[in-house]
């Protein structure tokens, strides 16, 4: 294939989505019954995508690596989801959020896909609320919300700390009910291993058995992928420890293009990490940010009295500690985008100022909220002259009203309490921007193989906002995918069953337990973890919040070497033919090894500093701006979707060139 | 931060090749082991221990290690995971252990949970109980009514979500000596039995639930309220009240 066409429709952008629906082929209901869906992945997207694919009354086959459905990796979003509904009448529109989604994403996504993403965001919340989803309320029984970074109005919708949780239950609850009817044959403890191609397009998986390691082939009229992100090449990130990007680039490799891969969000507030046996990192919710104030000390002194545990943070009156964010950027202060908030700590701590014995942590403060929200409450409740106790007691049973399970979590990780001493929080690796290309129906390069959520590229561009994630994955499950696979299966009605016993089939089964049997018989010297780690450690020094061309270079030496070395001197103990963890583990991270390659080369092919791409060569030079990101949109206003080529280092690069029709192309500024 | 140092431990843990095998306690020695490390950090370091010696690592269950998805679920020192409050087992950590200690591990052990391999468990009997009523049989549509049409009052909701942030853990059932799974199934009756959009089949709902729940082999509630102790997300007994009023006014006709 030659030229990307994105199907993005015509017309004025208010309206493509709704004519599309319009101009799309349909599968009559009796049809339905004779087409068969597998959905990778049972998160947001592949969760709701199958329940709802099954109401429609499709036959799906949704697999998980997980043991049930519901401990896919949203569970853990904590924050909230977006929509425009505009309950807070504080000017907010479709128009709006799609702007704000755009800009957040530094004008690399495809204006047509973020329009559709926010048209549907309403009904995203109007369907939840039915499924029986527990969103926060305020007294009048109405919906609560919250303002989250990079935007100017309150539009998220949470649950405590756990929306992504709810949110999930109530997608897990409609497969159930979809499962239950025999409509939904749900496969745990199942793992994609391979994508099997019939004359040119997508019918079926090679799974492994992860409790009895069977190969089991499952044929399908299409396939979809929504197996989340592969933030897991960093090794230590936000991710769930099985989170993994096989399932993608097995696509991959059999011909779907994979969309710019170095688009990685760093997220600023996650628990810093404490020592070399760390396994994983935990986020402390962006939400935080709406009460919480970033800041190191002013003076080197106290930074190292700090440290030292001379003094403590408290110990700081105000003119002693720079609240960075808030006077860097004064208009959006500590809402500013997670790209911009991430860098921000990086170069403070990078100055000397980190203020843990690592180096690489700044504080964030509630106590200006917890004095704010005490006396409101004071006023509301009637209590004259509250004393400074009780103010502090009111404001902190506000505070953990908001976030009381996101205190608890770090209360029991770092043993100490942020109700009376300020947290301390650091960047890390939390989400994927990159991931397939799909065109507007979410459609892969390879026909009938779909990618919906966080695996495809397609509406963050080079950086997400906050609580869009959790939008973008219900959207494409409940309200997109379901329409426009339709337009394809209609010219399958009359396939019949795919047969199983294809050439096709017996090639991809020979090839995956080929190469199981492979990496089974290298009895080498290193564990699978000992190669994550040292993947990890090169992607984040070299491939991390900041990217120059030497780096990169050396990153995808380093990592091809790693590679050649991964299948000569990996040990994997234990049997091929039952369950196996170590080897579940090495499937993952020789895919991650692939991957981290043609990470590093997207991130050096695109010369330009957008989102969450960092490019040390590209910075503005003088003006207001000077220190920050410097886009260029001459060269590289395009989508990199690299085709696969026997090598990841020798993938070819194709070029979506991105048109802005309706939002004017500008300096991201958040000052 | 702890001030404490690095401990040596001996862990007994349960090993069995598969659900058919018989299993046993197995000996093992960790050392070095720093106390702001999380109890399944400690088992990462003993598997790559395992590793280093040609053996098989010891099987357990986890994913997110933060606290949310229910995945992991070890029985520590006789306690649905372990000696701290509130927390899952990922989320334990090795402060609360001293240097030197022996700490016993095995899988949850209940009927309805049989055991896959050394600490994992089968707990799609969860899952089943789930499918026989656990959602609102409502289908995807832009066409709902609007998510304000209906005010819920705030305690509703609050209490609603207290239910809801149930993550499926089996702790409950680890914990009982009967085994039993009501506190599971009451968190999911109550959150919907709370709010409007799921009163529409709530006698339909708690019949069907708890009819599952018994064909699944868990045992009967005797109100001891070991569940709600070693609940991670401290769900209430005031669940397992409100079901049984639920079932009670289902079953009157």
């Amino acid at each position: 294939m030659a030229k990307l066409d994105s199907k993005a429709p015509t017309g004025p952008i208010k309206e493509q989505w709704t004519k599309h629906k319009n101009d799309i082929q349909l599968v009559n209901p009796a049809n339905k019954r004779n087409i068969d869906i597998i959905v990778i992945g049972t998160g947001l997207a592949g969760g709701s995508a199958a329940a709802s694919l099954a109401e429609m009354g499709y036959n799906v086959k949704a697999f998980a690596y997980q043991d049930s459905p519901r401990r896919a990796h949203s569970i853990a979003a904590q924050g909230g989801i977006n929509a425009s509904k505009n309950y807070q009448n504080d000017g907010d529109s479709n128009y709006r959020l799609f702007y704000d989604t755009v800009k957040g994403g530094d004008y690399r996504s495809r204006e047509s896909n973020v329009y559709r993403l926010a048209e549907v965001s309403g009904n995203i919340i109007d369907q939840c609320v039915a499924q029986g989803v527990p969103f926060a309320r305020d007294y009048g029984g109405l919906l609560d919300n919250r303002s989250f970074g990079g935007v100017l109005v309150s539009r998220t919708f949470y649950a405590k700390g756990q929306t992504g949780q709810q949110l999930l239950l109530g997608a897990y609850s409609a497969m159930n009910r979809q499962i239950a009817k025999g409509k939904i044959q749900m496969y745990n403890r199942h793992e994609m291993l391979e994508l099997v191609i019939v004359d040119g397009k997508a019918r079926g998986i090679i799974a492994r058995n992860l409790i009895t390691g069977e190969i089991e082939r499952h044929s399908a009229h299409a396939v979809v992928i929504g197996s989340g992100g592969y933030g897991n090449v960093f090794y230590l990130s936000t991710n769930a420890m099985g989170s993994n990007v096989t399932a993608a680039w097995r696509a991959h490799k059999k011909g779907a293009y994979f969309a710019n891969p170095c688009y990685t969000q760093i997220h600023p507030t996650c628990i810093p990490r404490s020592g070399d046996h760390q396994s994983k990192l935990t986020l402390m919710s962006e939400s935080l940010r709406n009460d919480g104030r970033i800041w190191v000390p002013k003076s080197m002194e106290d930074v190292e009295a700090i440290r030292s545990g001379k003094k403590k943070p408290i110990d700081l009156s105000e003119e002693e500690r720079d609240y960075y964010l808030e006077r860097r950027y004064p208009a959006f202060g500590n809402l500013v985008p997670r790209d911009v908030a991430s860098r921000a700590a990086k170069e403070r701590c990078d100055a000397g100022y980190g203020v843990n014995a690592t180096g690489e942590a700044v504080f964030l403060d509630f106590k200006s909220a917890i004095q704010r929200y005490g006396k409101e409450k004071a006023l509301v409740d009637g209590v004259h002259n509250p004393s400074p106790e009780k103010i502090i007691e009111f404001g902190a049973g506000v505070i953990k009203d908001k976030y009381g399970n996101l205190f608890q979590m770090y209360n029991k990780i770092v043993d100490t309490d942020p109700y009376t001493t300020p947290m301390m929080i650091y960047p890390a690796v939390h989400y994927t921007m990159g991931g397939l290309w799909v065109d507007y129906n979410l459609m892969t390069t390879i026909p009938g193989c779909y990618c919906i959520g966080e695996a495809n590229f397609s509406d963050h561009g080079a950086n997400r906002l906050g609580a869009s994630a959790l939008m973008q994955g219900l959207a494409d499950g409940y309200f997109v995918l379901p329409y426009t696979i339709g337009d394809y299966l209609a010219d399958e009605i009359r396939t019949g069953v795919i047969p199983t016993d294809s050439p096709a089939f017996d090639e991809a089964e020979k090839s995956v337990k080929d190469r199981l049997e492979k990496l089974m018989s290298i009895n080498g010297s290193r564990s699978v973890d000992t190669f994550h780690k040292e993947l990890g450690k090169y992607m984040w020094n070299l491939a991390g919040m900041a990217r120059n061309e030497a780096g990169l270079k050396e990153a995808m030496v380093n990592i091809k070497k790693l590679r050649e070395e991964f299948w000569q001197d990996v040990r994997i103990p234990g049997d091929l033919n039952s369950m196996n963890t170590e080897l579940e583990k090495a499937t993952r991270v020789a895919d991650m090894l692939e991957l981290g390659e043609l990470f590093a080369k997207d991130a050096l092919e695109r010369r330009e500093s957008c989102g969450g791409h960092f490019r040390e060569e590209s910075v503005e030079q003088d003006g207001p701006q000077k220190g920050e990101a410097l886009r260029d949109d001459v060269n590289f206003k395009f989508v990199s979707a690299w085709e696969y080529k026997g090598e990841p280092g020798d993938a070819v690069l194709h070029k979506e060139e991105l048109e802005f029709k309706d939002i004017e192309l500008k300096t991201r500024s958040y000052k | 931060m702890s001030e404490k140092r690095d401990m040596d431990l001996t862990l007994k843990i349960w090993r069995q090749k598969d659900a058919k095998s018989a299993g046993k306690l197995e000996t093992f020695q960790v050392k070095n082991i720093s106390p702001d490390s999380s109890f399944l950090e400690m088992m990462d370091v003993l598997n790559e221990d395992l590793v280093a010696q040609n053996q098989e690592p010891v099987a357990f269950d986890h994913d997110c290690r933060e606290g949310i998805c229910g995945t992991c679920s070890l029985h520590i020192q006789g306690e649905a995971h372990g000696p701290d409050r509130a927390v899952t087992t990922c989320q334990l950590h090795m402060r609360k252990f001293k240097h030197g200690e022996t700490i016993h591990i095995e899988p949850w052990r209940a009927k309805a949970f049989p055991v896959i391999k050394d600490l994992i468990v089968d707990r799609s009997a969860f899952d089943r109980i789930q499918q026989a009523g656990g959602f609102v049989s409502i289908p995807t549509s832009g066409n709902t009514q609007d998510a304000n049409a209906i005010p819920i009052p705030k305690d509703d909701a609050d209490t609603a979500f207290d239910s809801a942030t149930c993550i499926g853990c089996g702790a409950c059932v680890a914990s009982c000596k009967n085994a039993s799974a009501m506190l599971f199934v009451a968190a999911k009756v109550s959150q919907f039995a709370l709010l409007p959009q799921g009163k529409v089949e709530a006698k339909r709902r708690v019949l069907h639930m708890v009819k599952q729940m018994d064909e699944e082999g868990f045992g009967n509630c005797t109100n001891t309220g070991a569940c709600e102790v070693e609940c991670p997300k401290e769900i209430s007994l005031e669940n397992i009240a409100r079901m049984n009023r639920e079932y009670l006014n289902a079953s009157i006709k």
